[in-house]
């Protein structure tokens, strides 16, 4: 199992829980695992996130994260 | 070339090569988005809405039409229905629908065989219209009686009740923030504004367009993104990406604001309509500033706590961003992660909303969002530090984030380079140069994140040994050197041997546009694992001709050579000798790599700037403007010393002078640079600069991306500086001399 810290604005989709726990490998495993145990994240998904692991963003689905690793959903990150 | 003065292992890495694009455009001989010419060429105008919000009655083009020369004209129904999300919004902005949603929105386009026959007609296109109330500020918009720009816009995170034109909400923090602030011994609270800007870029948006009845076309275009464009523009228009070959042109500048569409999608229907001849579309600098994209105007609440000695204790802020009739097109995402990430703060609470007003569809713009914020947050500091007797540059320090602190958007920083930044513009002699009357001093710092994304590179050995590297990011602040200085680094071999290309989508893979400061990290990291690929190709080659084993050779100095005594005796094979013997050997060697890069580094930055404020007029000039900043490793310290040096002068202009001015009846009041005062050399000091080093640990030479940071610390450094200078806060920009001179005399008065 993996732990993902989501921005606090996203509690209502979790019953309130700010650190959700899902089984996954990768990256595109984890935000699979987060919509299958919470509907209400799809939307917010699908419309973009960041994700950084140990602190560095990552792009791809295919990067691996283990219980080790500090995850997060931040922000959708463009630039200029 | 010279080599700078900085700890270094490299041979090539670190110097100043000549530009390889210098020659072409001194000389004239560099071919921009306008002066692609092509037999039986049309020429395009745009018929523009003159009503901030207006319902488009009808559109009667048969006086147009009647015109001998005139060819077709394009409106809303020329183009595909039924789109959805993002796709639907760049359909909607690149051509009115049932409404015009913004002054300077297009509403019909007409291709002829001259340009001044093509202006002609539009004036004969005839639209009637009902105009409608319209909104321009943002916290106008957000009034719950505001003029309702569009119905059903907002997205899931809107709860029910919100005001009609407040389209997102976001939130996040972490920490106790009540128990934060109650640790403070000062806590101050204000709000602050800031007005839309142009990116201001040079050239204007230019294109050359040619799309046939079967779907297939081609474009010469001026953009940051060739590929975005290709996926863009065949969403809108309903064809195949592979159908439509997009070729980048030179580039006049970008800054975000040419990463996406907005008079493409009519110069490939006008084509189409025209029986698929060639159509030049050229956009005026009034075109430009009335409809392509600025970035957002912004409101923004900060509250700040923080004890005596300086150490900030919880901070709130909470921000109100318009990005014009769509959703989405505001930063105010980034902004809010950008706000407090230079600082170490126990509690933190960010909340805004992204509103929408009658203006044109925001895009990014050089670190989108974080210049706001950074006005707002560094504002606030700077005061609290004047109130408490702090030092405002040890107070950042103090708070300064580091590796292994929480960062306010949540996760954990790596490696960053922002204590080593603040202790270089603490040593800098800038610092103390002695002011007079009439000045003050201003600094603060700045953030942001860099990008990596989807890169592709390809990479031929030439029969001479000289190699051509094709690169998918338009060469925006210098990257075909960076990338020849890399590749070169890598083989072994001199820079002048290394050509760099930025090719069109048919040459490789997806590439992301050249933006969030990414081209030099992602195409960079890119570039050296395909040079590796050639590499290890050439070391297999040498094996075959010496007749051991692979294994046995390995690659030094720009030559394959026997990995040691037991491999055996045989004199190195340079690049030119294995170039010249591919032919028969094995056929051409190249190198390729594909990626979505990891391994992105933040870059941070602090300006210092000094100011003197005429009391009589209230202009403000600048004196001296340091700027320090973490490349993480300057691969060509020139083109990252140019890159600072401009983020500093576009954000001079942002906070001094430049503005969206929209008159009461919505329409913009200055769409040209007579009215519209981005900085000209003569108001400038040479801008000093300091390159720290703190690399990268996820790219092979330790690069971070230089491009946007610089642009976030001069809205508040030099707001900081004019209140030092006056002894007048002045909480909204740009710092006008009519608004500096008026708080000026509000001063005296009080």
């Amino acid at each position: 199992m993996v732990k993902v810290h989501l921005w606090s604005g996203l509690r209502r989709f979790t019953d309130g829980v700010e650190v959700v726990q899902v089984q996954a490998d990768t990256v595109g495993q984890m935000l699979d695992g987060l919509v299958a145990a919470h509907p209400g994240l799809a939307p917010v998904i699908a419309a973009g996130v960041s994700v950084t692991i140990d602190g560095v963003l990552t792009a791809s689905r295919f990067s691996a994260v283990t219980q080790a690793n500090e995850i997060y959903l931040i922000q959708r990150i463009k630039g200029g | 070339m010279a080599k700078d003065e900085i700890k270094s292992e490299y041979r090539l890495i670190g110097t100043r090569p000549n530009r390889p694009d210098g020659l072409d455009k001194v000389t004239g001989r560099a071919r921009y988005g306008a002066d692609m010419t092509l037999p039986g060429m049309l020429f395009a105008a745009v018929v523009r809405s003159p009503h901030a919000h207006a319902r488009i009655l009808k559109i009667d083009a048969s006086a147009a039409l009647a015109l001998d020369g005139v060819k077709a004209v394009v409106t809303r129904a020329d183009f595909p229905t039924g789109l959805t999300g993002e796709d639907w919004n760049l359909q909607e902005n690149s051509m009115a629908g049932d409404v015009a949603l913004y002054d300077g929105h297009a509403v019909a386009a007409v291709a002829a065989t001259s340009r001044l026959l093509a202006e002609d007609a539009a004036k004969l296109i005839k639209i009637d219209y009902e105009v409608l109330p319209h909104v321009i500020d943002v916290d106008d918009a957000i009034r719950p009686d505001a003029p309702v720009v569009r119905v059903g816009a907002a997205d899931h995170t809107v709860p029910a009740g919100s005001p009609p034109n407040v389209v997102k909400c976001l939130d996040f923090g972490h920490g106790d923030i009540e128990a934060g602030f109650s640790a403070a011994d000062l806590v101050r609270e204000h709000t602050y504004k800031t007005e839309a800007t142009h990116q201001g870029y040079i050239e204007p948006h230019a294109c050359v367009a040619q799309l046939g009845a079967d779907g297939k076309g081609e474009m010469w275009v001026c953009t940051q993104g060739q590929w975005y464009i290709r996926r863009m523009c065949a969403a809108v228009l309903g064809i195949d990406a592979s159908g439509l070959r997009v070729t980048p042109s030179e580039i006049g500048g970008g800054f975000g604001g040419k990463t996406i569409i907005f008079m493409e999608p009519l110069a490939l229907a006008l084509s189409r309509k025209a029986g698929g001849r060639p159509v030049k579309l050229v956009m005026s600098r009034s075109d430009v500033l009335r409809a392509t994209g600025p970035t957002a105007s912004a409101s923004m609440d900060v509250k700040l706590g923080m004890t005596k000695d300086g150490k900030l204790t919880a901070a709130k802020v909470n921000f109100r961003m318009q990005g014009g009739a769509f959703l989405g097109a505001s930063p105010v995402g980034e902004a809010l992660s950008c706000a407090l990430a230079c600082y170490d703060i126990p509690a933190v609470q960010h909340d805004g909303v992204e509103v929408l007003a009658n203006r044109p569809k925001a895009a990014a713009y050089r670190a989108p969002g974080s210049p706001m914020a950074a006005f707002a947050v560094e504002s606030l500091l700077d005061e609290m530090c004047h109130e408490l007797g702090l030092d405002p540059l040890d107070v950042r320090l103090k708070n300064a984030v580091r590796e292994g602190v929480k960062a306010s958007y949540g996760p954990t920083y790596a490696k960053i380079g922002l204590v080593e930044v603040l202790e270089a513009t603490k040593a800098h002699p800038n610092l103390l140069a002695p002011l007079g009357p009439n000045q003050g001093r201003g600094i603060a710092s700045g953030f942001w994140f860099n990008h990596g994304g989807e890169t592709s590179v390809s990479l031929a050995i030439g029969e001479d040994g000289t190699v051509t590297v094709s690169a998918g990011t338009p060469d925006i602040g210098g990257s075909r050197a960076s990338l020849a200085l890399m590749v070169a680094e890598t083989l072994g071999i001199e820079y002048e041997a290394v050509r760099v290309n930025i090719v069109e989508t048919g040459a490789l893979g997806v590439n992301e546009p050249s933006h969030g400061s990414r081209a030099t990290f992602a195409t960079g990291k890119a570039a050296v694992e395909a040079a590796r690929h050639a590499m290890a190709e050439m070391c297999r080659r040498a094996a075959k001709e010496w007749g051991i084993e692979e294994e046995a050779v390995v690659w030094k100095d720009g030559a394959a050579m026997p990995a040691g005594p037991n491999a055996g005796k045989f004199p190195p094979m340079s690049i030119a000798e294995i170039g010249a013997k591919m032919g028969g050997n094995g056929g051409p060697i190249s190198g390729h790599h594909e990626t979505n890069a990891d391994g992105v580094g933040a870059s941070f930055g602090a300006h210092v700037v000094d100011v003197e404020v005429d009391p009589e007029t209230g202009r403000t000039t600048i004196l001296r403007y340091l700027v320090v900043q973490d490349a993480g490793r300057a691969i060509h310290p020139a083109y990252v010393e140019g890159q600072y040096q401009g983020g500093a002068v576009q954000g001079i202009g942002w906070a001094l002078n430049e503005e969206y001015v929209y008159g009461a009846n919505g329409r913009l009041q200055n769409a040209v640079f007579l009215d519209y005062r981005i900085p000209v050399a003569s108001d400038l000091p040479m801008i000093d600069t300091v390159i720290v080093e703190v690399p990268n640990p996820g790219h092979p030479y330790g690069v971070r991306g230089v491009g946007e940071t610089g642009i976030t610390p001069p809205l508040p450094a030099i707001a900081n500086a004019v209140a030092m200078a006056t002894g007048a806060r002045i909480r909204s920009l740009p710092l006008s001399p009519p608004k500096v001179l008026a708080a000026i005399k509000a001063k005296g008065r009080g």
